[in-house]
């Protein structure tokens, strides 16, 4: 095994959290590593590029691990969940896929036992992760429209993305009804910002933003993070986290580009692996000193998996709308976010109003739901549907349940030997319940707003875009993983900043609160650096 | 699912599940006067889906023998009609086989020139160009304004 230099701080998956927790630790001008297990995408690889450009999302830029298959991918079993994994593994992770909506979590969210009596209450709250989302909309130039009743005050850097005939048309129907909708928090350059040049409405920005307008963060912070000599090291998997006697992490053993077997040593490990990977990597760390796994003397690494389960309500309009021109994601509303319990359910979600697909998407979806036939009515049927949609998607809070899990599979590898994770999530009855309430509110808000028909489907299948819960923050260490600063309760110099340590999901995408958090955890480390490891 | 660490293209087709997969694809996406659009059997469009089943591929396979299995037979030999009833078995027993050759005909087919032309698209990818959306007015959130903020206050 070769043995590399020492580094003060080794940083694990360069994706949305790892990247903003490298770029703020750089300022203290210690020896900083990331390593990562993909690669640096070349914007010039993305889909929109190409006239296939349908085609090619469906393939090496596809969502799910499992099919897109690509050398940075690890194997993931799903099999028992109803919900698949959609991830993206590379310098930048999931904010190379994501769609670059940036709502923030509320501020009931940090207090959902106090409030509704579910759950457990987070450690912090809204006001300690304030100034960190601030610092982070800057950071990753966030389009948004200052005023949103759904929120406290915060800045909007750009102006927000246009409202267009989706947003126009939806919008009529919200007040028809008189329900909140707002232009969405939106992490897409607007205008020229910071080296970024301004969206140019390429659509679909899920499979990666050829004009770099949408903030992903090997284009945001690792600039800046390396720029002050923070390294990144890609193609290099870590194999499992190594202790040394005292208990505290020594270092990773990790395969790099060339699968030479390396161990790396460290003062500091900080893992940013997402949901899975995290506890994935956790358990495979288990060895005399920490038999279950490292960092889980509370046994909850790998539990309490949450998802967001994702309904989808779709509009057929007898206007054209915007269909595949521009960004997917526009508004939202937030009418049913904040929990009534009169609606059957507690806790609550968010709509996110999205604008149409292009053709090949729509011919796809339509002739799988017989919606539009094959045969000679087909042309006739297409031509109703392409560029006649708009509709919503609703992101339902999934509360901690600890039988939802992520485990190590008994069988399944990666590409370099490495026990692969596995899934068993189930949807609860309070969740059931919110998606089947989003469904039906959803078909009034299309109807207000003038759909001849409505198309639902609950709980989209692919969409396990949103991984969190499995190495929950708490001040207890027999019901949590991670402490109030993300710091191991167990193993005093190995921190985690990603999607693992929420505590509860809300009903939002979590990119922005995730990086946030990882600002906050950065923050703490340098203002505690004399005794980090008290 | 059957999870996997690489692709499941396999081999490619052979000639005669190539012919069956060119018959679901004419029957399926036909040519059509009234639109000026070839048939997705088209030989242009037909060569393209051939070559780029990719991690379609075994899934194709089985969806073609699935159809011949729903066909008693062969689904090339079916009247018409038929066609369509065998169609929408295999939706209501097998929906990912289905759509398997659902995606890879329309993949091909919706890039086509002629076909975009047919649906007043522009023959281009979307970068470098992008495309217009309207601004729009932002005037229509007055009301929303009005009604004040409906967040809760958390201690």
């Amino acid at each position: 095994m070769s043995k590399v230099e020492p580094v003060d701080v080794l940083i694990i998956g360069a994706g949305a959290s790892g990247a903003a927790v490298a770029w703020s630790l750089a300022e203290t001008r210690m020896r900083i590593v990331c390593l990562e297990q993909g690669d640096w995408v070349n914007s010039s690889d993305y889909p929109a590029n190409y006239r296939d450009w349908e085609t090619r999302q469906m393939g090496d830029f596809g969502i799910n691990p499992n099919r897109r298959a690509n050398f940075a991918d690890y194997p993931i079993n799903e099999d028992e969940s109803p919900i698949k994994v959609a991830n993206f593994n590379g310098v930048g992770g999931g904010t190379i896929l994501y769609a670059g909506h940036f709502p923030r979590v509320h501020p009931s969210d940090f207090r959902v036992r106090t409030l509704d009596g579910v759950a457990d209450d987070w450690p912090i709250g809204y006001a300690t992760l304030e100034p960190y989302f601030a610092v982070n909309d800057r950071m990753m130039g966030v389009a948004a429209l200052a005023g949103d009743p759904a929120y406290p005050p915060k800045e909007a850097v750009m102006p927000p993305l246009p409202l267009g005939k989706t947003g126009t048309v939806l919008g009529r129907g919200m007040n028809k009804l008189g329900w909140h909708w707002w232009a969405a928090d939106s992490a897409i350059a607007t205008e020229d910002y910071e080296g970024r040049a301004k969206c140019i409405n390429l659509g679909h920005c899920i499979a990666g933003c050829a004009q770099g307008a949408k903030a992903s963060t090997d284009i945001t912070y690792w600039q800046e993070a390396m720029r002050a000599r923070v390294e990144v090291r890609t193609r290099c998997r870590v194999r499992e986290i190594t202790t040394n006697a005292d208990g505290m992490a020594s270092g990773v053993i990790y395969y790099d580009a060339e699968g030479k077997e390396c161990h790396q040593p460290a003062e500091i490990v900080i893992v940013a692996c997402n949901g899975i990977g995290t506890p994935r990597l956790l358990l495979n760390s288990a060895s005399s000193r920490f038999p279950n796994g490292l960092a889980n003397s509370s046994g909850l690494v790998g539990r309490n998996l949450m998802l967001h389960p994702y309904g989808s309500i779709t509009g057929f309009f007898d206007e054209p709308m915007d269909g595949y021109r521009g960004p997917h994601i526009g508004t939202w509303s937030q009418q049913f976010y904040e929990t009534d319990r009169s609606r059957g359910f507690v806790r609550g979600y968010t709509y996110q109003f999205v604008r149409g697909a292009g053709p090949v998407y729509a011919a796809l979806m339509g002739m799988t739901a017989l919606r539009i036939p094959w045969g000679h009515e087909h042309h006739r049927a297409m031509r109703r549907v392409f560029d006649h949609t708009a509709g919503m998607v609703s992101i339902c809070e999934d509360l901690p349940e600890e039988h939802n899990t992520v485990t190590i599979d008994p069988v399944l590898k990666d590409a370099h030997g490495i026990p692969a994770p596995k899934i068993r999530y189930a949807i609860s009855e309070n969740s059931r319940k919110m998606l089947d309430f989003s469904l039906a509110r959803g078909t009034e808000i299309l109807k207000a707003a003038g759909a001849y028909d409505v198309a639902t489907a609950a709980p989209m299948p692919h969409a396990g875009w949103h991984l969190m819960g499995t190495a929950r923050m708490g001040t207890d260490p027999e019901r949590s993983v991670v402490n109030e600063w993300g710091r191991s309760h167990d193993v005093k110099n190995l921190f985690i900043v990603d999607g693992s340590i929420f505590v509860t999901s809300a009903g939002v995408n979590p990119t922005a609160t995730i990086q946030a958090l990882a600002l906050y955890i950065a923050d703490n480390i340098k203002q505690r650096l004399a005794n980090l490891f008290d | 699912m059957n999870y996997v660490t690489s692709t499941t293209s396999g081999p490619p087709l052979t000639a005669d599940e190539a012919q069956a997969l060119r018959c679901v694809a004419g029957y399926m996406i036909p040519a059509s006067d009234e639109y000026r659009v070839p048939g997705a059997d088209d030989e242009q469009i037909f060569a393209n889906i051939a070559s780029t089943l990719g991690r379609e591929t075994d899934a194709v396979r089985k969806g073609l023998q699935r159809l011949d299995e729903l066909a008693d037979g062969s689904f090339a030999g079916l009247a018409a009609d038929a066609r369509n009833v065998t169609l929408m078995k295999l939706a209501v027993s097998d929906l990912p086989l289905l759509s398997a050759l659902v995606t890879v005909i329309v993949r091909c087919y919706y890039r086509d020139d002629r076909v975009m032309q047919s649906l007043n698209m522009e023959v281009r990818p979307p970068f470098p160009k992008g495309f217009e959306v309207e601004q729009g007015d932002w005037s229509l959130l007055d009301p929303v304004r009005a009604r004040g903020r409906i967040y809760r206050d958390a201690p």
